[in-house]
């Protein structure tokens, strides 16, 4: 049976990007929030470091600073206007959250605590500036169980364990969503004016990477599949600290601290590549630095790993060879990095008080994603037409503020400020607009059909197997360096997994809580976003940001100073590009 | 190593009660229980169904009763559980809650006891454009308490809860101590009064099983301690 309902808004996902539209759409039209987790299991919940914001609270800094900043760190592929809005709004957002309830960490006046992050410096010294907002190492927590609360108390409509499958698409219009209640195993149609789509991050396409389960791109798939377009997949981020072999991630916020990389040797690589920032220099640039390390022979016994040294005398050994009055001790550390100090000890059975970390460059963050312009409305092609009545924010969205690498902290601050223009957006277009007619007995049926051939497959093919495959070879091939070979490789090897999953049959044939199918289905996503993904790193014949060819290793605005965008139109991916808004920063070589 | 899982199964579309169900696997002395689970899942019986996400103890998704202990599945390691279970390591849903499907509990209820002390930040003065100022003393006073991810372990680990659904519980309250010593906050008189309700505070007989079970390490027992302390004295300190 299909369940129907008609909201004027809706918002697909529970994380801070969602609950903050939501908490602005909600107070003026019919809102709904549907999740497939519980909002406060969104994997917002395990942003460690901080929220960026030019607060200026322990030293001088402007969001003109922190403009700048995101743009070279995105070697200049973000689109300036957007990162204007992001960067001015930080400041009233972090504000915001504090006036919400937020318990950031304080400074001995009573203001919100900050301190420094990769890439985040003060311009005129070019030295690191203390920016990133943090709540202990567990701000992102506090954002969303602090956004989470406020939707509570605004009574704002949610249905949790609902997994948005298929989008309404009609002449270039967007008219709700569907979705299978997972409890119950059966589709909803969802009738809306405005969607907004908020469903996070699609990192299980890779291996070793640092994101959650559930982190699948539904929502882009469904994106493809409504023949639409997806924004600059190839642009995705590994972070270079991950806990060896896990990939969980121990935030940047320990180099904030003081951490630093050591290899083999001995030896504070990071301080011959980059001499200024050092090991606070952007991550695309660490992991590559990591790697290059392990090439050649100085990973620690040989092995493809590094150390992230946080011992406080040694911390206190390398702020005195900067120059660096600070003096830290464990119980500073303790205190300051409680959370990643937990997951080094219960998951590597390393204490990182008295022993070096093992690390290694993990998958973590989507730069690309569902096409935007500054109002978060959906675009339908390069051209900058929008989608009437769809909106995206968050990880999910490329607004473009990441351009071609994130800067840390930013994630967050993109959440709250694009979140909530998203929601006023939507509303002011709700307030306006007038439901247009749905087939409502037709409405479900593309939904219907996918979940049908999963259900009722008879083919002997095997999810588990087939998602395992593509993970490894991801991690091989389309990770932190890559080649032109080895991405053809990846593609003609995508090509067969989507071949083989067409006999994937689910073994569970139930209707609740059936997790084996959801879980085919999922997995059908990932292997059209890792298509597209491998496709469009092949077509980009440059080196920039988190993309790095080995056969073109340098950057080159000639021909690639633009976004990609990818569509898949009957079986056939094609390309197209936009040109970067540049306004105030003209392109320069990042050094740091 | 060879590990042996005792996975407490129930389908309602097809079993009448639950019933136990072993399964022999080779895994690695540290993968986590969640491991092991997906392992039976993704290799032996796709039909198992849980809930997970994160896989690193923060999102609070997998709750589970281990070995008899609430436990976070994925937190905990095989070789240590299969050293404490002698051999053989049980898997069954939390206790307290309607169970749905395998381990997959109705979570209703305990939002809703959540959603009963009023888990937000009231306080209707003007801030100003700049954050409010707390002192560092007085924003440590409830840092414990902000670490809580809603897993229910400790509600669902606890005998009072058991006798009675309609108890609160151990993370509800904990909750309230969150905003009830957050000194921005004016609406502690309120939510002492929530807690006041026979099957508020009053329930809990100290017995301590929350605070062992919180996998963020929180003083549970303690917090109810202060929050009932508050509620007797009218003091908040
Ligand atoms: C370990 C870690 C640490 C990080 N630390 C930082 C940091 O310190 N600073 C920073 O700025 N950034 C950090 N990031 C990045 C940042 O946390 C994420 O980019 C951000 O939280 C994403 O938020 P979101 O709201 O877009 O999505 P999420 O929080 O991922 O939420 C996605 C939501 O969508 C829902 N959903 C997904 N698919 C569907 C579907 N099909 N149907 C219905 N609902 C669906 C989910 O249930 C969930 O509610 C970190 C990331 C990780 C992994
Ligand atoms: S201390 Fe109180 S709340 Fe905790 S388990 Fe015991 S009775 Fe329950
Ligand atoms: S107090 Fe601890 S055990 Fe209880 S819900 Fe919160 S995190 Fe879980
Ligand atoms: S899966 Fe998130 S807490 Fe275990």
């Amino acid at each position: 049976m299909v369940h129907h309902h008609q909201f004027d808004a809706l918002v697909v996902g529970g994380g801070g990007a969602g609950l903050m539209a939501a908490l602005h759409a909600s107070k003026r039209v019919k809102t709904a929030v549907i999740s497939k987790l519980y909002p406060t299991r969104s994997h917002t919940g395990t942003a460690q470091g901080g929220i960026g914001a030019a607060l200026g609270n322990m030293e001088p800094d402007k969001w003109e600073w922190h403009a700048y900043d995101t743009v070279k760190g995105g070697d200049f592929l973000s689109d300036q206007d957007a990162v204007d809005i992001m960067c001015k709004e930080a400041i009233d957002a972090v504000i915001d959250l504090e006036h919400l309830g937020l318990p950031f960490d304080r400074t001995p006046d009573g203001k919100i605590s900050q301190r420094r992050f990769g890439g985040h410096t003060n311009n005129e010294t070019k030295k690191p500036v203390m920016r990133a907002c943090h709540a202990a190492d567990r701000t992102g927590h506090m954002i969303l169980q602090t956004l989470y609360q406020n939707c509570i108390k605004n009574k704002v409509t949610f249905f949790d364990e609902f997994q948005v499958i298929d989008l309404l698409i009609d002449d270039g219009k967007c008219n709700g969503v569907v979705a299978v209640c997972l409890a119950t195993g059966e589709l909803h149609v969802f009738h809306s004016k405005g969607t907004l789509l908020a469903t996070g991050g699609f990192g299980k396409m890779w291996k070793v990477t640092s994101n959650a389960h559930s982190l699948t791109g539904d929502l882009p798939a469904a994106i493809l599949r409504r023949q639409l377009p997806l924004e600059d997949m190839e642009f995705f981020q590994f972070h270079p600290t991950g806990v060896y072999k896990l990939g969980i991630l121990l935030s940047e916020a320990a180099r904030g601290e003081g951490a630093v990389f050591i290899n083999d040797k001995g030896e504070r690589f990071m301080a011959r590549y980059m001499p200024t920032m050092k090991d606070l220099a952007p991550r695309d640039i660490c992991s590559r630095y990591i790697y290059k390390e392990v090439r050649e022979g100085r990973g620690i016994g040989g092995k493809d790993y590094v150390y992230l040294d946080f011992r406080p005398d040694q911390i206190n050994k390398y702020f005195e060879e900067d120059g660096n009055t600070k003096r830290i001790t464990a119980e500073y550390l303790e205190t300051r990095l409680p959370d990643i100090i937990e997951f080094s000890r219960v998951y590597q059975g390393v204490d990182p008080i008295t022993q070096p970390v093992p690390i290694q460059p993990t998958a973590h963050y989507a730069m690309g994603g569902i096409p935007t312009n500054v109002d978060t409305e959906v675009l339908a092609d390069a051209s900058g037409k929008t989608i009437e009545g769809l909106y995206a924010a968050g990880e999910v969205a490329c607004v473009s503020v990441h351009g071609a690498n994130r800067l840390g902290t930013n994630s967050l601050v993109d959440l709250v400020v694009f979140g909530k223009i998203g929601g006023i957006k939507m509303a002011d277009y709700c307030e306006r607009a007038s439901f247009r007619a749905i087939k409502k007995e037709t409405a479900a049926d593309f939904a219907q059909s996918q979940i049908d051939v999963l259900r009722n497959g008879k083919g002997g093919e095997d999810a588990a197997k087939i998602r395992k495959s593509l993970q490894v070879m991801m991690d091989d091939n389309v990770g932190v360096y890559r080649t032109g070979p080895g991405l053809e490789a990846a593609i003609t090897h995508i090509r067969e997994l989507q071949a083989r999953y067409k006999n994937v049959a689910a073994k569970d044939k139930g209707m609740l809580w059936n997790t084996d199918l959801m879980e085919a289905w999922e997995l059908g996503a990932l292997l059209d976003l890792a298509e597209v993904t491998a496709v469009s790193a092949l077509a980009r014949q440059e080196s920039r940001g988190g993309h790095f060819r080995e056969d073109f290793p340098t950057r080159n605005d000639a021909d690639f100073l633009k976004h990609t965008f990818v569509t898949v139109k009957n079986g056939k991916i094609e390309l197209s590009s936009k040109p970067v808004t540049i306004t105030r920063y003209k392109p320069e070589e990042r050094k740091y | 190593m060879k590990v042996c899982l005792k996975i407490k199964r129930f389908n309602p579309e097809t079993d009448k009660k639950p019933y136990w169900k072993s399964y022999e696997l080779d895994l690695e002395p540290k993968d986590r229980i969640l491991d092991a689970l997906h392992e039976v899942k993704w290799t032996l019986d796709g039909t198992l169904s849980i809930r997970r996400s994160c896989a690193h103890g923060v999102c609070g998704s997998d709750a589970m009763r281990i070995n008899g202990r609430n436990r976070l599945a994925c937190k905990v390691f095989v070789d240590d559980e299969m050293a404490f279970g002698k051999g053989v390591i049980t898997v069954e849903p939390i206790l307290g809650l309607p169970v749905i499907k395998d381990m997959i509990v109705d979570m209703e209820p305990f939002f809703a006891h959540y959603r009963s002390i009023m888990p937000f930040l009231v306080n209707d003065t003007d801030p100003g454009p700049r954050e409010r100022l707390q002192s560092s003393e007085d924003r440590v006073r409830f840092d414990d308490t902000t670490k809580c991810i809603l897993c229910a372990c400790c509600t669902t680990s606890c005998p009072s809860f058991w006798a009675r659904g309609d108890y609160v519980g151990p993370a509800a309250i904990v909750q309230a101590h969150r905003f009830i010593f957050d000194t921005r906050d004016h609406a502690a008189e309120e939510r002492l009064q929530v807690l006041s309700d026979p099957n508020g505070l009053w329930r809990c007989r100290t017995v301590f099983n929350c605070t062992e079970a919180c996998p963020r390490g929180i003083q549970v027992t303690k917090a109810i301690g202060e929050v009932k302390d508050a509620l007797r004295t009218g003091v908040i300190a």
